[in-house]
């Protein structure tokens, strides 16, 4: 009796005001398909932050957070639906981390999560489409919408006193929701797009379309493409017949090897990258090493993504989603501490004392409109045969 | 006026002529080779784009090799001194495909459907063999002064507003078309090879009793057809860059050409070529500036008067092509009906 009433009052005493649980948090990527070769390291950034909070101690009463992993195959909606419906109505998953891809991330909330009443956050659904679905409050993502960078680069632009444009992309559904996006954007800024054409890549001859964007005439060209494809054959085109000088880069065109190849008559010429110089990227790579797994592309998002649900849950008391939802973008965004990779023992700990934090995160989050991350891009110039840093928005 | 007048023209010039005219000799280059094998071999060889990326592979290679031994040409491009490199080692492979491939369907005397289809397999074969030497990345081997004129000294010098540029792999392209073609009339013409080759083309059992040899004449196709592919490849990626799935790509249009101009029609590959190149680049043409420098001003256009978005120029070039194989089915200059 004397033993049993002293580990209680031990229990009571570690575990504070809420009562210690085994949480889950699912995990559903595409682990086959075609984007298998990235999700690993995505799961294990996410993972990262979990044990790392589970070592801690400090979650909810000393909560460990247990990753369940399911395959979303980035491309067979029923297929993840069937695993989404299997981590929550099986594994009793508290959130969920994914999915990946626009068209099953959409499948999953609409026809599993909304039904459940179960958060997800995506760390890296980027289809401008999302930002407009209906969610009730549970769908958030720490990859930007493909539209913000039209938003930046249609910023960009105005700064450069650029009054009209002539705009080309390459024609698939990046190119397409890109250019729709930077012309609408341009034009809302009082802009002129004088033409908006697709090109197909790899096509040997771009004469017509380079013909057809000099007889509108712009200020500059914005070429929405990829620059070892058509966008390579569109510049070379239209500044051999002396059509366009400047041209305007998104982020498919930017790389070391375009202005190497077209040589100095880039020069002067700008654009976007995602990017980032907030310090939370460099800590989290130091992290990814020593925990044996590649900083790739979307790993500091599913770190972000799996501390913004703990950090939420933290916030909110409680575990569950109908209540950690409200508390997402509060944990994200200022006022509050910052907090960087690694320091997800000090956010538990300030938020259990009733103080606020502004999770910064590898990747620089701040969520805005729908919650969805803001983006972080680095504005570029080429010079002297080189791109090279103008500053970080 | 009269420097509206000017204005436009060297704006059609820039824009619709010159490319145009540099397109079309490559697509014609290319054509002609399509057109002798259809001739001679009677098949049409789907190979015909990876022959050309292979010969023009082999002038990078050799004209890298020059380059690092301090060899140019001055002001042309140091791979003009690389084709006959290129030429050799198409021809080399072309021949031992011949051997190991299309002899033996010969002997079976197989319809063409069968040596299509194994060309099939041989484009395949050629496509790895690129990329496995020199890889799936552009490659770039421009050297010398890129350009004749360039748009600001054409506008410095006359005083228009339209600039002209020529680009000096242009001028290449369009003066080597001409030699070339020249050449090969006067040899399928004038020499005893080449009438053998024409009569062999026309009727094979007459050619065969007249005391033609059969495996020679094939093989002066093969030769030939090495040589066209790997000058139009290579000034192609002078021209634009190396690629190689741009060779790939670049095979509907030149077979558009040969179709359009009559397959077995040397004189119909050519036009073809000009037909399908014109024919990109016009219909999707935006005449709004063109118009704004010849109408008065208060007429000037708002819209871009371009008939159709240059998402449709395949769409344009295919049209022609089933046009033609609805009206003519042997095409503009009577070549063989398919």
């Amino acid at each position: 009796m004397k033993k049993m009433l002293l580990a209680l009052a031990a229990t009571t005493m570690l575990a504070g005001p809420a009562l210690a649980e085994d949480i889950k948090i699912g995990v559903i990527l595409g682990f086959t398909g075609p984007i298998e070769s990235l999700t690993p390291d995505m799961a294990a950034g996410g993972e990262l932050a979990m044990k790392e909070v589970s070592d801690s101690g400090a979650l909810l009463g000393g909560s460990k957070v247990m990753p369940v992993r399911a395959d979303g195959t980035c491309v067979d909606a029923a297929a993840a639906q069937a695993a989404a419906e299997r981590l929550i109505t099986s594994d009793k998953v508290n959130a969920i981390l994914g999915s990946d891809c626009s068209g099953v991330t959409t499948a999953i909330l609409q026809n599993v999560a909304m039904a459940n009443g179960i958060v997800m956050i995506s760390p890296s659904a980027t289809s401008p489409a999302l930002s407009d679905l209906e969610d009730n409050g549970l769908f958030f993502r720490t990859a930007p919408s493909d539209a913000r960078q039209g938003r930046v680069l249609a910023e960009v632009m105005k700064e450069n006193g650029v009054k009209s444009a002539a705009l080309t992309y390459t024609n698939n559904d990046y190119g397409k929701g890109l250019a729709e996006s930077i012309k609408a954007n341009v034009e809302s800024m009082g802009g002129k797009i004088t033409i908006s054409a697709a090109h197909e890549d790899g096509k040997g001859d771009y004469s017509a379309e380079v013909g057809a964007l000099a007889q509108a005439g712009g200020d500059v060209l914005i070429v929405a493409g990829y620059l070892d494809q058509g966008g390579k054959g569109i510049i070379q085109g239209a500044l051999d017949s002396g059509a366009f000088d400047t041209f305007v880069l998104p982020d498919g065109m930017i790389g070391e090897s375009l202005p190497a190849a077209i040589g100095s008559d880039l020069d002067g010429s700008y654009g976007l990258i995602p990017g980032t110089d907030s310090p939370g990227a460099a800590k989290f790579a130091d992290m990814a090493k020593a925990a044996g797994f590649k900083v790739g592309p979307y790993t500091g998002e599913s770190y972000d993504a799996a501390a913004l649900l703990m950090l939420a849950m933290q916030a909110a008391g409680s575990s569950e989603s109908s209540k950690l939802k409200d508390k997402v973008e509060m944990v994200a965004n200022a006022p509050g501490e910052k907090i960087f990779p690694g320091e997800l023992k000090k956010a538990l700990e300030i938020l259990s004392n009733g103080g606020d934090i502004d999770y910064v995160g590898a990747t620089a989050v701040e969520l805005i409109g729908a919650g969805e991350s803001s983006g972080n891009f680095r504005q570029i110039k080429v010079e002297g045969g080189k791109n090279t840093t103008v500053k970080y928005r | 006026m009269m420097e509206n007048i000017l204005n436009a023209l060297v704006l059609l010039a820039n824009f619709l002529v010159v490319p145009g005219l540099a397109y079309g000799s490559q697509l014609a280059l290319g054509a002609l080779g399509v057109t002798l094998i259809y001739g001679i071999l009677r098949f049409s060889n789907f190979a015909h784009g990876e022959t050309m990326a292979f010969g023009t592979m082999a002038a990078i290679l050799a004209t890298w090799w020059f380059q690092s031994l301090g060899i140019s040409l001055g002001p042309l491009p140091t791979a003009l001194l690389a084709l006959p490199v290129g030429i050799l080692a198409a021809m080399v492979l072309v021949l031992t495909t011949d051997r190991l491939v299309y002899r033996f369907y010969r002997k079976q005397k197989s319809s063409p459907v069968i040596f299509l289809i194994a060309s099939l397999g041989v484009m395949f074969f050629y496509n790895g063999l690129v990329r496995f030497v020199i890889g799936p990345n552009d490659q770039i081997f421009t050297d010398g002064s890129r350009f004749i004129v360039t748009a600001r000294e054409f506008k410095k010098y006359t005083g228009l507003n339209e600039g002209l540029a020529i680009k000096t792999t242009q001028g290449i392209t369009v003066v080597a078309a001409v030699v070339i073609v020249a050449a090969l009339f006067w040899f399928l013409n004038k020499t005893r090879s080449g009438k053998s080759m024409r009569a062999y083309s026309d009727n094979e059992d007459l050619a065969l009793l007249s005391g033609i040899n059969p495996d020679r004449v094939v093989m002066i196709a093969w030769l030939l057809t090495a040589a066209l592919a790997t000058i139009a490849g290579t000034l192609y990626g002078l021209d634009k860059s190396f690629k190689p799935f741009t060779y790939l790509q670049i095979l509907l249009p030149i077979f558009a050409s040969a179709i359009v101009g009559g397959l077995g029609s040397p004189i119909g590959a050519i036009a073809g070529g000009f037909v399908i190149a014109f024919s990109e680049v016009t219909v999707t043409f935006a005449f709004k500036k063109f118009v704004t420098y010849l109408v008065p001003e208060a007429w000037a256009p708002d819209t871009l008067l371009q008939l159709l978005s240059t998402d449709y120029k395949f769409a344009v070039s295919f049209a022609i092509l089933v046009v033609v194989l609805l009206v003519k089915p042997t095409g503009l200059f009577s070549g063989k009906s398919l």
